[in-house]
Parts: C-alpha cells; sequence; structure tokens
C-alpha cells in the first residue's frame, strides 16, 4: 500500500508527518512512500533527503490520492474532497471539539484515525501523539522562558561579581512539566514544581526538583486523600502556595489541563502584580483558556510591572525537526500495529482496544466516541489495597513467651539431672559456641557468603580428628579401615576447602587494586 | 608432656576458628581470617596426630599420613580446578563428606565401650543420623547443581508425612537401642543399619523436594548439618574441639539460611519442607500482561553511551552463560567513558549464597561497586539504565504489586523505577518460580534475546 505525506497547509505548522528516518522504517514494513514535495521543508527535511531515504516525490493529487494519507493537522474541507474513498487518513484530530469534521470524514468514506485518540493504556505509549509533543512542549516552554528572561539560569560567582540562580516553579508534573523540570534543572535554576496528584513527587525529585504542596493539615491530607483534598481548605491551601512562589520565583511554567474542560485557573492578576519585573510566566494551557490569568494564546504579554506572560500554543512546532522525528516514529509505531505481517497490508483489527479508539470514521459511518476502554486502572487498585489489609504480625506476648521458656529450662533441667557430668560440661561448651557462631557470623558482608562457607566447610572438617583417633585404636582391622577412609575424606575437606577459600579472597580486588 | 597440652592445643585451635569466622565478615580481614583458620588447624592436627601416635604407635602415623596425604592431594586439586562458576556444586560436594565421615565415626565409634553407655548410644544415633542426612542431602545438591539431576522439586505423595515418620522412627529406634542390652551386638548393629538408611533416605528425598532456585538455603542448610554433625561426634569422642567448631559452624550456617530465607520472604520450614513451585504457582497465568518490546544490541549500546548512571544486576543466567567476564568488559568499558556503573545483587541471586560476587570478584571487577540490593535500590530512579543479565523473579515487581503472587512479599530489586531496562533473557520463558514476570512488558523495559555472554559481548563491539 502506498502512504501519503502531505505539505501541511495550516499557517504556522512547522512540522511534517514523515522524515527521511521513518520513512526507511515504513519502507521495512512493506510499504511504498510517496512525499509531497516541500512537505519536510519548514522542518530542515529537503525533498532530496526523502528521496534518498527511498520515498517517492509528488505532488498533491498523488499524494492526496494514497491508500493511507498521514498528516499532522487535520485535513480541511479541500483536502477532504481530494481523499479516495476507502482510504486511510491519520491526523490529529480533536474528535470531540470538531464533530463537524468527522462527519465530514465520515461521508467522504474514508476510515479516519486521530493521533490524539489514543487511548492511554501502557501498550499504546509507543504512539501516543500526545506525550511525545508534550515533551518537546515542556522542553521548549523552559527555553522561551530563558529567551525572555533577563539573566542566567545558573549561579555563578565572578570577577564581576556574584550571579544568584533563578528559580523556576512548574506546576503540573505531567510529561511537558517533567521535561520543564528536567530543561531547567540542566540549565541550572533551582527547580521546584507542584501536582495535585502528591504520587508524582517521586518523579518530580527524580528529575532534580524539589516537591512543594500546599500546606493542608497532614491528617487532611492522608486520611480520606484524593477527594478531600480538592475541598474549599484545599483550594484556599492551593491559592496560599502559588501567592507564595509567585513572591519568590523568577519562572513559572504552569501546565495544568483537565480533558474536555477550560484550564483550571491557577495563578491570578494579583499573584502576576506580586511577581518582580522581568520575571516570566510560561502558560502552556492558554490554548484551553490559560492557567494564568491575563495570558493571551499565541502571544506574549508584558504585564504593567513588567512581568512577561508567554501564551504561545505552538511549542512544539517550535522544534520542527525533533517535533516531526517523534510525530513521524509515532506513525511507523501505529503502522507496526496494523501491519501484523510485515507485508505493506494495513489491517485493521476492531477488537484492538487501540485501534478502536482512534478510528474516529469507518465506512461512512461516524464512530466515534469509541466504547469505553477497560484500562487496567481496576486490578491495580484492588492491588494497591491488598498489602495494607495485610497486618503485620502482632509481636508475640512477654507472658507466653516467658512460659515457654520456663518450660523449655525446666525440662532441660529434668533432663540435666538425669544426665552425668561431663556430657553438661561439653554441652556448655556447645551452647557457648552456638551463641558465639550466630554473632560472629551476624554483620558478615553479604558479598562474602561464599568464601564463609568454604571457610566453614574447612573448619568442619575438624571431624578429621574424630577419624584419627580411631586409626590404630582396639587394633581391630575394620574399624581401622573405616577410620581410614574417614580421615581421607574429611583431610579433603580439610585442604580443598582452605585452598578454595584462599584462591577466592585473592579474586577481590578493591578499586584502586584492579587499576 | 601431658594431656593438658592437648586440652589447651585445642583451646587455641577453637579460639583460632572463631577469629578464622569472625575475620571473613569483612574484606579487609577475609584473608587473614582465612589463615587463623589454617593455622587453628594445623595445631589442631598436630596435637591429635601425637596423642594418636602415643596412644596407637607409629605404625598408626604411617596410616595416618597415608590417608591425609589422598586426602589433602585430592582437596587441593579439586580446590584448584574448581571454575568460579562450579562453586556451589564444588560446596554440596564438600559437605558430602563431612556427613560420610560423620556416619563413620559414629559407626566405629558404636562399637566402643564408653563410661557413660545411654548417653553415648543416643550420641551415636544422632551422630550417625545427622551426618547421614548430610551425606545424601549434600549428593543431591550436587546432582541438581551440576545438572546431572532435574532441577525441579520432586513431589511424592505425602512428602510431609513420610518426613515426619522417619523422624518419629529416629526418635523410637533411638529409644530401643538404649534399652537393648550390648552384649546382643547383632541386634544393635541391625538398629543402628535400619536408621542409617532411613537417614540416608531422608536426606536424598529433603533436598530431592526443593527446587534449584532454593538452593542459596539449601546448601548454607547442609553446611550448618554438617557443622552439627561434626558437633554430634564432638559428643561422642568427648572431644570439646569438635564440638566448639561443629557448633560454630552449625549456627553460623543456619544462620545464613535464615538470612537466605529472609531474603525470599519464606519460613525456613518452607523451603525445607520444600515442593516450592509446584503448588499454586500458577496464578494469574493467564492475565493479559500486554506486549514486549525487542531491542537490539546496538540500541543498547547507544543508550549506555548517553548514559550516566548504569547498574548491572546479575542473576544465575549470568552464571550459565559464562557472561561474567564480557560483563566485566562492558563495566570496565563504561567506567572508562565516565559512566558510572554499579551492581546490584539480590540476596538469593545464583546457586549459592555470595555465587554472584565470587564470579563478578573471578572476572576481576572491583568489590567496591558491586553492592547489596537494600544498598542500591533507592538509587534506582535516578538510574538511566539497569541491565537485567539472566535474573527473573529477583527484579519481578509482582512481588511487590500482585498479593496473589507466588512470590508476594519478597523483596526485590526495584529496576522498574529506573529510566530504562534491558532484560537479557534466553526466551519468553518464566524463571525459576515459574511466574510470569510484568517486568517485561513495562514500557520502560527492552527485552534483548539470545546467549547472555555474546549479547553482551555484542554491545561491547558496538560501544
Amino acid at each position: 500500500m502506498l502512504i501519503g505525506i502531505p505539505r501541511e497547509s495550516r499557517a504556522g505548522e512547522t512540522r511534517a508527518a514523515a522524515t527521511p528516518k521513518t520513512v526507511d522504517q515504513l519502507l521495512k514494513l512493506g510499504y511504498a512512500v510517496t512525499v509531497e514535495s516541500g512537505a519536510g521543508a519548514k522542518a530542515s527535511f529537503d525533498d532530496d533527503a526523502y528521496a534518498a531515504a527511498g520515498a517517492t516525490i509528488a505532488d498533491a493529487a498523488t499524494v492526496w490520492g494514497a491508500d493511507i494519507v498521514a498528516k499532522i493537522n487535520a485535513p480541511d474541507d479541500a483536502e477532504i474532497a481530494l481523499l479516495r474513498p476507502g482510504a486511510i487518513v491519520i491526523s490529529l484530530m480533536s474528535p470531540a471539539l470538531n464533530p463537524d469534521l468527522v462527519s465530514a470524514l465520515a461521508a467522504r468514506g474514508v476510515t479516519a484515525m486521530a493521533m490524539d485518540a489514543v487511548p492511554r493504556i501502557s501498550r499504546a505509549q509507543a504512539l501516543d501523539v500526545l506525550s511525545s509533543m508534550a515533551n518537546i512542549a515542556g522542553y521548549r516552554a523552559v527555553l522561551e522562558a530563558a529567551h525572555n528572561f533577563g539573566s542566567f539560569f545558573t549561579g555563578q560567582v565572578t570577577a564581576a561579581g556574584k550571579v544568584p540562580p533563578a528559580k523556576v516553579f512548574i506546576s503540573g508534573a505531567g510529561v511537558a512539566g517533567l521535561a520543564a523540570i528536567g530543561t531547567a534543572n540542566s540549565l541550572g535554576a533551582i527547580v521546584r514544581a507542584t501536582d495535585v496528584r502528591p504520587e508524582v513527587a517521586e518523579q518530580v525529585e527524580s528529575m532534580g526538583a524539589e516537591f512543594v504542596k500546599p500546606d493542608v493539615a497532614e491528617g487532611e491530607v492522608s486520611s480520606d486523600g484524593y477527594a478531600k483534598e480538592m475541598g474549599a481548605d484545599y483550594a484556599a491551601a492551593a491559592a496560599r502556595m502559588y501567592a507564595d512562589q509567585c513572591k519568590d520565583v523568577d519562572i513559572i511554567v504552569t501546565t495544568a489541563l483537565i480533558p474536555g474542560r477550560p484550564a483550571p485557573r491557577l495563578i491570578t492578576a494579583d499573584m502576576v502584580a506580586t511577581m518582580k519585573p522581568g520575571s516570566v510566566i510560561v502558560d502552556m494551557a492558554a490554548a484551553a483558556g490559560g492557567n494564568v490569568e491575563g495570558s493571551v494564546a499565541d502571544q506574549l504579554v508584558v504585564t504593567d510591572n513588567g512581568v512577561k506572560i508567554i501564551g504561545y500554543t505552538d511549542l512544539p512546532g517550535r522544534l520542527p525537526t525533533q517535533a516531526s522525528q517523534l510525530y513521524g516514529t509515532n506513525i511507523v509505531n501505529l503502522m507496526k500495529l496494523v501491519t501484523p505481517g510485515k507485508d505493506g497490508l494495513a489491517v485493521l483489527d476492531w477488537d484492538d482496544v487501540i485501534v478502536r479508539g482512534m478510528t474516529v470514521a469507518k465506512a461512512g459511518e461516524v464512530t466515534w466516541p469509541p466504547p469505553p476502554v477497560q484500562v487496567s486502572a481496576a486490578p491495580a487498585a484492588a492491588a494497591a489495597a491488598a498489602p495494607a489489609v495485610k497486618a503485620p504480625k502482632p509481636p508475640p506476648d512477654p507472658n507466653k513467651r516467658l512460659m515457654w521458656m520456663a518450660i523449655g529450662a525446666l525440662l532441660f533441667l529434668l533432663l540435666a539431672n538425669l544426665s552425668p557430668s561431663p556430657f553438661l560440661g561439653h554441652f556448655m561448651v556447645f551452647m557457648l559456641s552456638v551463641v558465639i557462631g550466630y554473632y560472629v557470623i551476624g554483620n558478615v558482608h553479604h558479598a562474602l557468603h561464599t568464601p564463609l562457607m568454604s571457610v566453614t566447610n574447612a573448619i568442619s572438617g575438624i571431624i578429621v580428628v574424630g577419624a584419627l583417633l580411631q586409626i590404630g585404636h582396639d587394633n581391630k582391622l575394620l574399624i581401622t579401615g573405616i577410620a581410614f577412609f574417614g580421615a581421607l575424606v574429611a583431610s579433603i575437606n580439610v585442604f580443598g576447602g582452605f585452598t578454595v577459600t584462599g584462591r577466592m579472597l585473592q579474586m577481590f580486588k578493591r578499586e584502586d587494586a584492579v587499576r | 608432656m601431658n594431656e593438658t597440652l592437648i586440652q589447651g592445643a585445642y583451646i587455641v585451635a577453637g579460639l583460632l576458628f572463631i577469629l578464622a569466622l569472625a575475620g571473613l565478615s569483612k574484606h579487609e580481614t577475609a584473608v587473614m581470617g582465612n589463615k587463623y583458620g589454617i593455622v587453628g588447624m594445623t595445631i589442631a592436627l598436630a596435637a591429635t596426630l601425637w596423642l594418636a601416635t602415643k596412644s596407637a604407635g607409629f605404625d598408626a602415623l604411617l596410616i595416618i599420613a597415608i590417608a591425609m596425604a589422598i586426602g589433602a592431594a585430592i582437596g587441593i586439586t579439586l580446590a584448584r580446578k574448581v571454575e568460579m562458576t562450579g562453586m556451589p556444586e564444588l560446596i554440596a560436594m564438600l559437605h558430602s563428606f563431612v556427613g560420610i565421615a560423620a556416619v563413620l565415626v559414629g559407626w566405629n565409634s558404636s562399637y566402643e565401650t564408653a563410661a557413660y553407655p545411654a548417653i553415648h548410644d543416643v550420641e551415636v544415633f544422632v551422630g550417625v543420623f545427622i551426618g547421614a542426612v548430610t551425606f545424601t542431602g549434600s549428593i543431591v545438591a550436587y546432582l541438581k547443581l551440576s545438572a546431572k539431576m532435574k532441577s525441579a522439586p520432586l513431589v511424592l505423595p505425602a512428602r510431609h508425612a513420610i518426613n515426619f515418620a522417619i523422624i518419629v522412627a529416629f526418635v523410637v529406634m533411638t529409644i530401643v537401642y538404649v534399652l537393648v542390652p550390648h552384649e546382643q551386638m547383632f541386634l544393635r548393629q541391625l538398629l543402628l543399619g535400619i536408621m542409617t538408611v532411613l537417614a540416608l533416605f531422608l536426606g536424598w528425598h529433603l533436598v530431592a523436594s526443593i527446587g534449584g532456585g532454593d538452593m542459596p538455603v539449601v546448601v548454607s542448610m547442609l553446611n550448618s548439618y554438617s557443622g552439627w554433625a561434626a558437633a554430634a561426634a564432638g559428643f561422642l569422642l568427648n572431644n570439646d574441639l569438635l564440638i566448639i567448631t561443629g557448633a560454630l559452624v552449625g549456627s553460623s550456617g543456619a544462620y545464613l539460611s535464615y538470612i537466605m530465607c529472609r531474603a525470599m520472604n519464606r519460613s525456613f520450614i518452607s523451603v525445607i519442607a520444600g515442593g516450592f513451585g509446584s503448588d499454586g504457582a500458577v496464578v494469574g497465568e493467564a492475565k493479559d500482561y500486554g506486549e514486549h518490546r525487542e531491542t537490539s544490541a546496538i540500541e543498547v549500546a547507544d543508550s549506555l553511551k548517553n548514559a550516566h548512571d548504569v547498574i548491572i544486576t546479575p542473576g544465575y543466567g549470568m552464571a550459565t552463560a559464562q557472561a561474567q567476564y564480557a560483563v566485566a568488559d562492558l563495566t570496565a568499558k563504561l567506567r572508562a567513558r565516565g559512566v558510572n556503573v554499579r551492581f546490584g545483587i539480590h540476596p538469593v541471586a545464583g546457586r549459592l549464597p555470595g555465587h554472584m560476587n565470587v564470579l563478578l570478584a573471578e572476572a576481576k571487577v572491583p568489590y567496591d561497586i558491586v553492592l547489596e540490593m537494600d544498598e542500591i535500590n533507592d538509587d534506582m530512579p535516578s538510574t538511566d539504565v539497569v541491565l537485567v543479565i539472566g535474573a527473573n523473579d529477583t527484579v519481578n515487581p509482582a512481588a511487590q504489586d500482585d498479593p496473589s503472587s507466588p512470590i508476594a512479599g519478597m523483596p526485590v530489586l526495584e529496576v522498574w523505577k529506573a529510566a530504562e531496562v534491558v532484560v537479557f533473557k534466553r526466551s519468553m520463558n518464566t524463571g525459576y518460580a515459574g511466574v510470569q514476570n510484568p517486568l517485561f512488558f513495562k514500557e520502560n523495559s527492552a527485552m534483548l534475546f539470545g546467549d547472555a555472554k555474546e549479547r553482551v559481548e555484542d554491545i561491547v563491539k558496538a560501544l
């Protein structure tokens, strides 16, 4: 089958749905690829590079007439008219927001797959465009902020004076937020981040940021968790936290989005007014109404007190080469999924929740929204709950323990009463040695378990002493014979055990000794 | 010279043995510890030889010299040529020697007349019993470890009942043996003979019903048994040195087994009773874990080049593939590039306590970058790449997430918290516990199939 990669028609779009690298991977799946001339120009991929990778370069009509058309933005009406009925078209579509587009595609009789409707299950991660683009956007957001910020990110002590490091606050630790944390951190800034999900604190810290959370009384947060946190108390505490951070930090990046709803308002105009002049806010949710009061989509706004609020919505497109590569790889992974035979024939398995979830129109029918995906969250939740049920074993009742010890001691005394005194003498030695053995071994280094075993092995060859004393005793041939054999095998132990321990210990070397 | 001198020599030897064990607990003192052991043994043997010569003449000394020379020759040859991967087999085999020696000493001493016949008879029985169990147990362990016998647990019907019956029979026969007068030699020998055969069977059955993955516990348990056997012989012969040494070895071995059991979150009894992996191990097998992702040596080399922190978690698979030299080579290459490479060792990785450490030491990996599970688990989230080489159950997240899993609650290396995990594996088969490993299906893990050694060498080449 032929895959067509058209040139993006939307103004300001810089990305392409395929790069020479991904073309090569598509060819390996058995497809032929045709690229519209100039499709990758803005992403620094010229036609020759595509041709060198094995694609054919063609005009718009040929590309749009392909069996499969893969692009970034949803096709407009004129482009839909170019599609061949029965073809597959793959792009970002936002089907929930664009019912007209979906019905137009259905009317044209094409199969439409929305890259932004991939079910959020782990298996689908490899083709999840939202994640791959959010990663780029988070990175770029920090660079935009740095570009508009009048100082260093990293602290320095120079002959011309000391430069304090910039303080960066990131709200929301999703893919974009984590990418932003990593970028700001690697530029040398002091990074803090927050998220309504307390469980992401670990991820935030792993990226090198400090996790801050609203100062709610500890009992309220942990006792009944998530639901109550979102109550009025929590909201007030969160507002206080944001207000405090605004006074302190130089850069704020907000990434909070709620699917299908306007973005939550996290930072008010009053808070912005308390920020230092020259501070920069990047509102990554500007397209959905903005997390910051006063942000305008696609614009850089400067407030009265000199704070810059950036509301760009094309952050991934500002890194066109990398964005195209990641988007193209997402497409390749989708094609891998629908090409089980690697023979260039796309087979849409309607039982596969990923394919079903992405397909918004098929054979003239609108198939959006898909049936809800059985996310594996339910069993996971059960699993998380169960270990908590397993209460730690209650410590044994000390009285009961004392009683058992008393019974043991009594029994032993009874036996001792019947035993001859030399035996008890030996028994004393025995008990003390048991205790010493236990304590001596208590803090052995784990790496030395094997040498320890082989040395104890050699030592337990001391049984040879027993055999030696029996040799020649009573002048009985049988006994001497048996003892001879016993001494022989025990000697194997003694000599073998010590030798092999020595050999092993020679191997253990410190780093400086090895080098 | 008199008797007390020999007693003194034994006390000195006993102290030296304690120093030997204490020395072996740290790298810095380990070599010295081994030397203490050798000196202690030399003193003990010298004193014993003198005693034996005094009581049985120079003929005895000659016989002893022959026996010990043969034993020493065999022992040193074995110890010199053993491969480090074959260490578990050697140690298991050495245990069997102590076992058989204890049986022989016990039998021999049953012909002696003693001052306190009742106690002596009990001591003979206990000594022979422990020795025989150690002997066959170690032989089976040796056969299993050297793959001369299937490592899957043998599950006889009513296996617990069989074990229990043998122990009860042992107690009953001991009492009968004490009661039978010494003149009835035949009956006494018959009793002792039957008991020995039963004990031999018990040793065989105990270890045969324990699976390959539990071998670290089994080996250290047999180590403990061999100690108790020596201690029993000490009681028999009224020899304090044997008692001290046996008790030292016995209790230290038991403690080591306890450490191993704790590392698997299983009770000592459940390991000893055996049959693990045979019942209820297939729970959740039908669950859909999703798809695994395959990777290539070149891709792995790429991500290693870009990594700052790399952790390698080896398992028994590294030993079977003899991959330790290739792994050491890879480690050296990466460290030369400035990558921080460390090893995370699960306490029960391999078939012997500390097995992985010995293999890595053999390949000249410095021991200070080889860390214990508890030392390294906290660093997993900040690690770029984890290489899982031939380990499976010890890196299974199901132990933490899935309470219905047979390995639930077992402490594991939390490799899945790292940014990227590469699993070296022959195929998608399950590990020893028969449990599917959800790690393979996590989105940050990739499988590198094939022989661990070849794959690691491929990566080294690609670097």
